[in-house]
């Protein structure tokens, strides 16, 4: 797996004097599961909104996909997926109209649409929940469609949000599985997420921290790294800020007037 | 006990959002209800809150039955609902004057309770709270739900949404809370977090799977546990569920989890991974985690 599907090289981002990403530099390869990890605040969403063609760097060499995010940016959004686990599925619409609906967007034909439908539904043993609208689905079915949709057109990478937040552990792992397979089949899959746990899955992880990526590796050696038990573990020795001067007992002075 | 709660029933039209719900919170505890998104802990708090009424099954708090007695529970309790529960277009400081305003007290009365947790969004008090990080709101509306001494605190999902640094010194500050005498009952979708409780209860489909201390849930596994470790995961995964001997397989993180039928280890599993094309797989027995357990009980 040594073709390079994203290549990042001193990566700069700035927002008037305050620099989002400083000086990144990262490599991704095909069929890889890559946890991008960092705190609230660290840089992620500026990087990810950059490979994804959202937005441009101050300066730095990026490419995803093959296309450069200056000048192939439309290229780079057909060639990649994206769910979050917020908002992928537009509620109102039934499962077989969001899968119809999305291979639109990406440019498929009809009778390619209806045959990868066909395909996945019964993938996910959907049948029955073809003509039923997305809000009467239960959670974990949702999710695992609007994963199967953000890969409907054989993206070279899709991105994932947080994506088995909140499920339960079943519908969790089978979650996962989906991923496995999705990799195997040389899709890219590149996961942010505040739970350790998730990134543990991931085949290497990146830790960002204050716009700079501060440690890139599998979760086993980054665990034997910092000597310690899980990638949660990993991520507060890294990323834990000192902490603030302390203002105890000293009470917040009154509202004007209240 | 300052929740005493036996077969609480709550339905909405066809779904059970609760289903014969019984427990009890000791004094001073830290108990948490542990499952995924739609398994009714949000329903179960709003009870306990006194904000919804159960169709069945009987609800005391501190003592007091809560349909009853709610003005008298509610001045005792404080309430950090799921999604964020301040006034976004007012200050750090305006937020907090008005809940010590609400429940009859003053920020300065009750300062020494919450010192710990506001010192860290102090330094930002004019900024108005829909500016604040996911961190900070929380630590805020932690602040806020304090404020006015309460016997019971009862957190809906705090830690979501939240990073991992944040998240840490959240259960680090509630461990903290038990010295001043507060009840603490917390729920999350997040396995890891139940280790971090007294006790906690399993929830599923409205019901309880479990209650117990987060120890002795991850010992109620009642097999012999073993990780798989190669390369190719899903191939991994495959190669294992065809194997006869094999009751379940799970991916956990880097590795799959694996009980086997007559429950010891099966030599010629090796055997079996090479002719499925599965190089150079590690196995070793493992303890069970909470989430194992999890699995177990809803596989029943």
């Amino acid at each position: 797996m040594n073709n390079k599907v994203i290549s990042v090289h001193n990566l700069v981002k700035k927002f008037g004097s305050f620099t989002a990403n400083d000086n990144l530099n990262f490599e991704v390869y095909e069929g890889e599961i890559f946890g991008f990890l960092g705190a609230n605040g660290a840089g992620k969403t500026t990087a990810i909104r950059i490979l994804s063609g959202l937005s441009k760097p101050t300066s730095g060499e990026v490419k995803v996909a093959g296309f450069d995010v200056y000048r192939q940016p439309e290229q780079i959004k057909r060639n990649i997926g994206y769910m979050c686990q917020k908002f992928s599925l537009y509620e109102d619409l039934t499962v077989k109209e969001n899968i119809t609906l999305y291979g639109g967007i990406y440019g498929m034909s009809k009778s390619v649409i209806n045959e990868r439908t066909d395909d996945l539904l019964e993938k996910l043993h959907f049948g029955e929940y073809k003509n039923r609208i997305i809000s009467d689905l239960p959670l974990g079915l949702r999710q695992k469609l609007a994963f199967s949709v953000a890969v409907l057109h054989n993206p070279r990478i899709v991105f994932l949000d947080e994506p088995t937040g909140g499920v339960d552990p079943i519908t969790r792992r089978q979650f996962w599985e989906m991923i496995y397979e999705t990799a195997g089949r040389k899709i890219t899959v590149f996961v942010t997420t505040h739970y350790m746990d998730e990134a543990e899955y991931c085949d290497r992880v990146s830790i960002m921290s204050d716009g700079r990526i501060v440690a890139l590796d599998t979760p086993a050696a980054l665990k034997k790294q910092y000597d310690v038990e899980s990638v949660e573990d990993v991520f507060i020795k890294i990323a834990r800020p000192i902490p603030h001067a302390t203002l105890k007992n000293n009470p917040p002075a009154p509202l004007k007037g209240g | 006990m300052v929740i005493e709660a036996s077969g609480i029933c709550k339905n909405f039209g066809e779904t059970q959002a609760l289903n014969d719900i019984s427990f009890s919170v000791e004094e001073s505890e830290i108990f948490g209800f542990v499952g995924p998104d739609g398994a009714g802990k949000t329903t179960l708090f709003r009870v306990i809150t006194t904000l919804l009424l159960p169709d069945k099954g009987e609800m005391k708090v501190l003592g007091m039955e809560c349909i009853s007695n709610f003005k008298e529970i509610r001045k005792n309790i404080g309430y950090m609902p799921g999604r964020f529960s301040l006034y976004q277009d007012l200050s750090v400081e305006e937020n907090l004057q008005f809940y010590a305003t609400v429940f009859g007290t003053t920020v300065s009365k009750n300062y020494d309770l919450i010192s710990d947790i506001y010192s860290h969004v102090e330094p930002f008090r004019k900024r108005v709270a829909g500016k604040l990080s996911g961190g900070m709101k929380q630590k805020l509306a932690l602040s806020c739900a304090l404020i006015h001494k309460p016997r019971l605190l009862v957190l809906d999902e705090p830690t979501t949404g939240v990073d991992t640094v944040s998240r840490s010194e959240f259960w680090e500050m509630l461990a903290r809370l038990r010295h001043h005498n507060i009840t603490i009952i917390v729920s999350t979708p997040y396995m890891d977090e139940a280790m971090k409780c007294d006790r906690v209860a399993l929830i599923q489909d409205g019901r309880i799977l479990s209650i117990d201390k987060p120890q002795q849930i991850r010992e109620g596994f009642s097999r012999k546990l073993f990780e798989v470790k190669a390369a190719e995961k899903y191939r991994l995964i495959n190669a294992l569920r065809k194997y006869h001997n094999i009751l379940s397989a799970y991916p956990f993180g880097d590795s799959v989890h694996v009980t086997f039928k007559n429950n010891i280890y099966d030599e010629s599993l090796h055997e079996h991974l090479v002719s499925e094309g599965v190089k150079n797989a590690e196995v070793r027995e493992t303890k069970a985690g909470i989430e194992d357990r999890f699995l177990e009980l809803m596989e029943k």
